[in-house]
């Protein structure tokens, strides 16, 4: 059974937050050395999918300078392998909902030769086996499977929230999209299967009466006239949709489970690019306490419950503290950092006290020398 | 670009490796790992990468398993190529005689087609027991201004250690006039690295010639050399002044090995303009647990620290338990370190399982031996390894 995988790396352009100015969603840094995408494409090549398009709309350099070929995923393949799928068309069509995109990329669908089409997004930090969804999805004989979770909605979450309806028969009767919600639900992590001929005649459709929206034109409006059904997952899911929530995800990798259930399943590894760092050095006067650290540092100083990427320099007498230190930080000597997030390439030379608190983090962007 | 290679590396990684006794039972020395995340091949490799040579063959004989897994197709060195990149040269069966390698001389020898292939100008002999970071392409400008024959890469060593190298004596000019392999009483400091660049025409009229000699060992330093010297070639001789180790023994290769710690480490990989490339494995990074204590050392990713670490180099996946102290040792990947035990000035093999409470080892200042324990390796809950011992089967209670 050939299965194409559909990665969309802008969808949430509209809820853009510091880490994603300058960068889409899915190439956010998470996790000391990933990147958002690598969840989402290492779950699919892990399932067996071989060919992957990504669909970007802006912003998308980072991203491509991160996924390359697909090598790392074993994805630079001959037949099928990666595609990046830029925007099609003038700029002022630039897609602007999910619906949009696919209209825009209906050849490369079409031409495809796949069976099945799982489509997914970026923001979600998790190790999804997809092999019991696609189990369920032909037991209950669905048209479409939609995956979804339990989960307790904040002000932080993306709006809207898609909340979905699951009967006993685990088919979805309703579907409630919602701006404002706020507590427990059944949610869509916007992750989906169907048949590609059924996804080619509804994004046709939806082309020839001028849908706009996957959501309310396509899964709510065909609810009565397709066999659309819910699977639950239940696994860790780091659902990214802010500053505060890249902190906490990359907080909740301190611990053990977590990790072990996103980095340790046999022959599910996630995988990212290679960057060849040296081993991490730690000096004579480092200490570390609870912290997750990447290759390609020099730890001199003390860093504790943090986590640090690949090729930072925390030097003596530097303290860091519930922190994120992205890709080639530096902090200089006696430099004392409590609750901040350096995007990548960040300098902490002359300010000697940053001090931040959960509710309000303190966020250097990108390249900032402090 | 798709016709010819203006330089064509050869790199001899048969050897067995005997005087690293148990580290080498299975593997190659070229694939003994080293430095927390590399193989020794991965010297050599990254310097020819580095230096823009791209096309190389790796001559492989013993144990070759794990060293032609590890290579692959060249990718994590930017060696997969339309044309050159990395190839694996193993002895093969001919029409009519099959024959293993018989000496370094014989194993070029034996594989000139796949030189003549690129058409080289020069050829460049390397091998995979060394830890150096050096630039061939500023060697082979020094070998095209003397019109040499043969040039060969020399390191200073000091006196007393001379005669455990072969030795080059230069005139002014750096022409080699005399060679002496091993001398009890050397005339000078200029120890051969190993390295040499031949004119390709040269290279191939004096393997022609030493094949034909019954009498010769095939060997470069023992045969070709000296044979060149008398005849009057033009030997000269490349002065390196950088670091350079061989890590053939137990005691260089942990030595190489804690060349790399400290603020002003002998030997850098944090090289920007001249990183070591390796295969990378995908793990999450390294976890430092509340308690852990990490001084001077390196350490990579799947790491799981929770006890203590002093001067110490740590690959993959190691995880030292609660109470554990690793000392002046270096741990290969998989292996676990159990709650109280310890490890002390120590070379641990691949996938070894030390026991709660085991210690193996004692402390540098006291015996002055290296203890090594053999891959796979499970030593039991409190028992004892002494210190020196060479470990290759289970310690049970």
């Amino acid at each position: 059974m050939a299965t194409l995988g559909l990665i969309f790396s802008n969808i949430h352009d509209k809820e853009i937050f510091e880490v994603t100015k300058k960068r889409t969603i899915a190439s956010a840094p998470i996790g000391g050395r990933y990147r958002l995408i690598d969840f989402t494409l290492s779950n699919m090549v892990n399932n067996g999918i071989s060919h992957i398009g990504v669909v970007t709309k802006n912003n998308y350099q980072s991203l491509m300078d991160h996924v390359g070929s697909g090598k790392e995923w074993d994805l630079a393949r001959k037949n099928g392998g990666l595609v990046i799928l830029p925007p099609y068309g003038a700029s002022q069509d630039l897609y602007n909902s999910r619906l949009e995109a696919l209209k825009s990329i209906i050849n490369f669908i079409k031409f495809s030769h796949a069976d099945y089409i799982v489509l997914a997004d970026c923001y979600q930090v998790c190790n999804i086996d997809y092999k019991p969804i696609f189990e369920q999805h032909f037991e209950t004989k669905a048209d479409i499977t939609c995956v979804y979770r339990e989960s307790n909605i904040t002000a932080d979450d993306y709006s809207p929230v898609v909340m979905l309806d699951v009967n006993e028969d685990k088919r979805i009767v309703g579907m409630d999209i919602q701006k404002s919600f706020l507590g427990k639900a059944k949610v869509s992590i916007d992750t989906w299967i169907i048949k590609k001929e059924l996804l080619q005649t509804l994004v046709e459709d939806a082309i020839a009466r001028n849908l706009k929206s996957f959501n309310r034109d396509i899964l709510r409006e065909n609810l009565n006239h397709l066999k659309i059904c819910g699977y639950p997952f239940r696994g860790f899911f780091g659902n990214i949709s802010s500053l505060k929530s890249i902190f906490q995800v990359n907080m909740s990798l301190l611990k053990a489970d977590i990790r072990n259930e996103l980095f340790n399943i046999p022959n599910r590894a996630i995988y990212t690019k290679v960057r060849d760092s040296a081993p991490t050095k730690y000096g004579v006067n480092a200490k570390i306490v609870n912290s997750l650290i990447a290759d390609g540092c020099i730890i001199n100083g003390r860093v504790e419950n943090s986590v640090i990427f690949r090729g930072c320099h925390v030097n003596s007498g530097a303290v860091v503290k519930n922190s994120i230190l992205m890709q080639g930080t530096l902090i200089s000597e006696d430099s004392h950092l409590d609750y901040v997030v350096t995007d990548k390439n960040v300098k902490i030379i002359h300010e000697k006290q940053m001090q931040g608190n959960l509710k309000k983090l303190l966020y250097v962007e990108k390249d900032g020398v402090r | 670009m798709f016709h010819k290679k203006e330089i064509v590396a050869m790199l001899l990684a048969g050897g067995q490796g005997s005087r690293l006794y148990a580290l080498t039972n299975r593997i190659a020395k070229p694939a003994v790992p080293f430095g927390a995340k590399y193989r020794i091949i991965d010297f050599p490799l990254s310097n020819c990468i580095n230096s823009n040579i791209d096309t190389v063959g790796v001559l492989t004989q013993y144990q070759p398993l794990i060293l032609n897994d590890y290579i692959g197709n060249g990718q994590p060195w930017d060696l997969d190529r339309a044309f050159g990149g990395v190839h694996i040269l193993p002895p093969y069966q001919g029409k009519t005689k099959t024959d293993w390698y018989r000496g370094t001389a014989n194993a070029i020898f034996q594989n000139i087609a796949f030189i003549k292939r690129y058409n080289p100008e020069y050829v460049l002999i390397l091998s995979g027991d060394h830890i150096y970071k050096m630039d061939y392409e500023k060697m082979l400008a020094f070998h095209k201004q003397k019109k040499a024959d043969i040039t060969i890469a020399v390191i200073d060593v000091p006196i007393k250690e001379a005669s455990r190298f072969g030795i080059m004596n230069t005139d002014q000019d750096n022409r080699i006039f005399e060679f002496e392999e091993k001398p009890a009483k050397p005339k000078s400091t200029n120890a051969s690295m190993g390295i040499y660049i031949f004119s390709t025409q040269v290279l191939f009229d004096y393997l022609e010639i030493d094949e034909n000699d019954s009498k010769s060992q095939n060997d470069f330093g023992k045969n070709i050399i000296p044979r060149m010297l008398a005849d009057g070639k033009r030997l000269f001789a490349y002065n390196f002044n950088g670091y350079w180790k061989d890590v053939g023994t137990i005691d260089s290769l942990w030595e190489a090995n804690m060349d790399l710690l400290g603020e002003k480490p002998r030997f850098d990989l944090f090289d920007p303009n001249w990183k070591i490339y390796a295969r990378n494995d995908p793990f999450p990074p390294q976890y430092i647990m509340e308690g852990a204590v990490i001084t001077n050392s390196l350490i990579t990713v799947g790491c799981h620290i929770e006890g203590t670490v002093i001067n110490s180099l740590l690959s993959h996946n190691v995880k030292v338990g609660k109470g554990a102290i690793v000392m002046d040792s270096v741990i290969f990947a998989d292996t676990s370190i159990e709650e109280g035990a310890s490890v002390q000035y120590s070379i641990v093999d691949e996938r070894v399982s030390l026991k709660s409470h085991c210690h193996v080892g004692s402390s540098k200042g006291q015996q002055g031996k290296i203890t090594v324990i053999s891959s796979d390796v499970i030593v039991d809950q409190g028992m004892v390894v002494q210190a020196g011992e060479m470990i290759e089967k289970d310690v049970k209670r």
